[in-house]
């Protein structure tokens, strides 16, 4: 039982973190919402009392398809590709350290300390290392020459080639395609486990998407006047390189951690059925690792998708091929004065990353439940 | 008790008075000059503060500087500040739009004209000049450096080696070029996007000539007319010429491959000169050669580095002694051979200069002065800002009209052209 004392002493001691986090978090969010309904960003934009005027949507209306924002559409584009290439390596390279740590029979605090290492040091230091290791002239490029080999002519941040190049004014299209591609995936997942309500649904949805491309109404649908191609650059791969080395040493501890917590006696079961120790590892460790993977991906996706200091360090503000969202919104609003705007994508990227939070908070809560 | 009210008022007055004759001809307290200047560029601040302290000994400096980014960080610093209404003592801008553009305009900077009075600069700062850095209503700061952006940099030796001459225009540029490709040297070499603006201007300044190259600024030039579509064209044949790993390398690199003798030449601002002199120990004439960019003989493109008076600061007193010292001869020369940038006054004492700045000061006194783009004197922030969005669209899709009508629009959304 608590008493009405302990009650009160609760909400004293809570009460000043409460209005801490209530002003200077939520109460900016909402702040930096408002301010990207304004104009704020006109010609006396840092006067004292500067004349701000609501315009709506307009800002938003403008960064998805004004003419001059297409640096704000790459750094979507980028972002996106950045995401998925930096998380899924990292997982990847991280599971296979761990698996390796995990079969050794000595050393393993000294590798783990290797590789857990990079994760101590501040992106911006990451980032002119490898801006140095990348450069065209130098580093990995002239590694074949001690060998006797002509040096590398890999353009490594400084690539200007695009592939998987995309018209955005098709935009809705493409979206469709990626959202049936990944209901399907969940259908097949649904009925491979005998989920037959949630399968009807899946599919219901997957043959109305399907139907929706066939249709061609999404193609006719046109964001822009005119095209407009992004794609993924060849430059990222330098970012992404970067950015691997730094976390995938945290993603090997992570698993490693999740390897020790699985208990001796299922693989011991395992074994005494006749399980190979690839079987063992595929159906008895694999699966047990999934709730890291998944916190994994949260903590490495919000890092990615809000990543900043990694490329002022490792490229120049103003180069597109390796631009993201939060360079784009710092320049904007303290280079450019357009603090509208900048708010406008600071919002934008808040809705992008609660996206993948949200989820993931919903999911912990009903589990603690 | 009114006679002895009317005293004491009187006495009180009387008190008041003395006390601000008092805080004019001494100036005490405190005085915060706010500037990214650190590194190879602090000393030259340090011995500009040294000499405000032997003359103001009662007054304590702070000096605040905030670090990186050629200065985005300390005008990302300084902007918050002064929204807060915490607005510094005096602080580091480039003197002209940038300055004019986000300061002025929002009304908080005072005119300075009253001081240039006083103090007599209108007859030793060059009108050119002083046009760039006023408006209608006023003079906004008082330059204390000035740098050449047209400066064209090789190394004299490895020209003859390769049998070439420094050429005085862009075709004589294309003409050479290829023979120098043939020989495995880059012709030209670039850096990061905004170095391809800075070379930007000086294609424009040489194409348009100095006239209609303000005229663009002033807006009576459209960027959709048929002579800046031209400067795009041949700015996009120059870099034809340049090294594709530009955007991963900075201005030092870049000048780097010239004295290294990978490039045969550089477009770089005169701070280049400093960096081959002192940093890589090169000497000027006879390690390095300069000439203006092609096709700007004559014509000084100029940037300045300048502080001014905000609104409200909180010790005025002080500000006004540190503009006047940063303005007088003394303190710009003791100021600029350490800066390695020549002093915006024209009786500055030329023997405190090394060779190059000599020849840079001498053409500054009798060239014609326009400002630059790249750095901030001919347009203001937002134009700056969404302009190296158009230059790297340019180097990724080298369309010329394209580039015409994303500049015109960026020109009408930042009100450059009304």
């Amino acid at each position: 039982m608590h008493t009405r004392r302990e009650h009160l002493a609760a909400i004293v001691t809570i009460l000043p973190s409460i209005i801490l986090l209530g002003i200077f978090v939520y109460g900016f969010i909402a702040n930096s919402i408002y301010m990207s309904t304004t104009d704020w960003g006109q010609t006396a934009a840092m006067s004292l009392d500067p004349q701000i005027e609501s315009v709506g949507l307009d800002n938003y209306r403008d960064l998805f398809t004004g003419f001059l924002n297409v640096r704000f559409r790459q750094d979507l584009v980028n972002m996106f590709f950045f995401t998925l290439l930096f998380v899924g390596l990292s997982l990847l390279v991280g599971l296979v350290l761990a698996t390796i740590i995990d079969q050794l029979f000595w050393g393993e605090t000294f590798f783990r300390t290797v590789f857990l290492y990079p994760m101590s040091l501040s992106m911006v230091v990451t980032g002119t290392i490898w801006r140095w290791i990348l450069q065209p002239r130098g580093g990995i490029n002239v590694l074949p020459t001690l060998i006797g080999l002509p040096p590398g002519k890999f353009l490594w941040l400084s690539s200007r080639d695009q592939r998987l190049v995309f018209d955005w004014s098709h935009l809705l299209h493409y979206a469709c395609w990626v959202l049936l591609v990944v209901l399907a995936i969940s259908a097949y997942s649904q009925w491979r486990q005998g989920k037959k309500g949630r399968l009807a649904w899946h599919l219901v949805i997957c043959g109305v998407l399907a139907g929706l491309i066939a249709s061609r109404v999404l193609t006719r649908l046109r964001l822009l006047p005119y095209p407009e191609m992004h794609g993924f650059n060849d430059a990222l791969w330098g970012v992404v390189i970067a950015a691997v080395w730094q976390m995938s040493g945290y993603t090997m501890a992570l698993y490693l951690a999740g390897l020790r917590t699985i208990p001796r006696e299922l693989r011991e079961a395992a074994r005494v059925d006749g399980g190979s120790e690839l079987q063992i590892y595929r159906y008895v460790d694999l699966p047990l690792l999934k709730p890291i993977t998944a916190s994994a991906i949260v903590i490495l996706g919000h890092i990615a998708l809000k990543i900043f200091d990694l490329i002022f360090a490792i490229s120049s503000p103003d180069h597109y091929p390796t631009s993201m969202p939060a360079v784009t919104m710092f320049l904007k609003a303290f280079r450019g004065n357009e603090l509208a705007v900048g708010s406008a994508i600071g919002v934008i990227l808040f809705f992008i990353v609660s996206l993948l939070i949200v989820p993931y908070l919903i999911v912990s809560f009903r589990r603690e439940e | 008790m009114k006679r002895f009210c009317l005293l004491t008022a009187a006495f009180c007055v009387v008190l008041v008075a003395t006390l601000a004759v008092a805080a004019a001809a001494a100036p005490q307290g405190e005085l915060e000059i706010f500037s990214w200047w650190a590194g190879d560029e602090g000393p030259a601040l340090e011995a500009l503060i040294a000499l405000y302290e032997a003359k103001y000994p009662e007054v304590t400096v702070i000096n605040a500087t905030v670090t990186g980014g050629a200065g985005v960080h300390a005008k990302a610093v300084l902007k918050t500040r002064m929204l807060g209404g915490d607005p510094p003592d005096s602080f580091q801008v480039h003197a002209g739009q940038e300055l004019i553009g986000t300061w002025v305009v929002a009304q908080r900077m005072e005119d300075l004209t009253w001081l240039f009075q006083e103090e007599g600069w209108f007859e030793v700062f060059p009108e050119d000049l002083l046009a760039l850095i006023s408006t209608d209503e006023g003079i906004w700061s008082v330059p204390v450096n000035i740098h050449r952006s047209n400066v064209m940099y090789y190394i004299p030796e490895n020209l003859k080696k390769w049998g070439v001459e420094p050429p005085k225009t862009w075709d004589e540029f294309l003409a050479i070029a290829p023979s120098l490709q043939e020989q495995g040297v880059i012709p030209l070499s670039l850096g990061e996007n905004w170095t391809a603006i800075h070379l930007w201007e000086s294609v424009a300044l040489s194409y348009l000539g100095p006239d209609k190259y303000d005229d663009l600024w002033e807006g009576k030039l459209s960027w959709t007319s048929p002579e800046v579509v031209g400067v795009w064209e041949l700015f996009g044949r120059i870099l034809e010429y340049t090294n594709p790993d530009a955007p991963s390398l900075s201005w030092q690199q870049a000048t780097d491959m010239v004295v290294a003798g990978q490039a045969a030449f550089n477009i770089m601002g005169d701070w280049a000169s400093g960096y081959m002199s002192v940093t890589l120990g090169v000497k000027p004439e006879e390690g390095y050669g300069w000439a203006p960019s092609p096709g700007t003989e004559g014509v000084f493109m100029a940037l300045s580095d300048s502080f001014g008076l905000p609104v409200g600061c909180p010790n005025r007193e002080n500000t006004i002694a540190w503009l006047k010292t940063i303005g007088s001869k003394e303190g710009q020369d003791t100021f600029n051979p350490l800066k390695g940038s020549i002093s915006p006054r024209i009786d500055s004492d030329l023997s405190k200069y090394d060779v190059y700045l000599q020849s840079a000061a001498r053409d500054y006194q009798s060239n014609r002065i326009v400002g630059s783009l790249a750095h901030g004197t001919v347009a203001n922030e937002r134009f700056m800002n969404d302009f190296a969005t158009v230059m790297d669209i340019f180097l990724a899709n080298k369309d010329p009209q394209a580039a015409a009508y994303a500049a015109q629009a960026v020109a009408i959304q930042s009100g450059l052209v009304k």
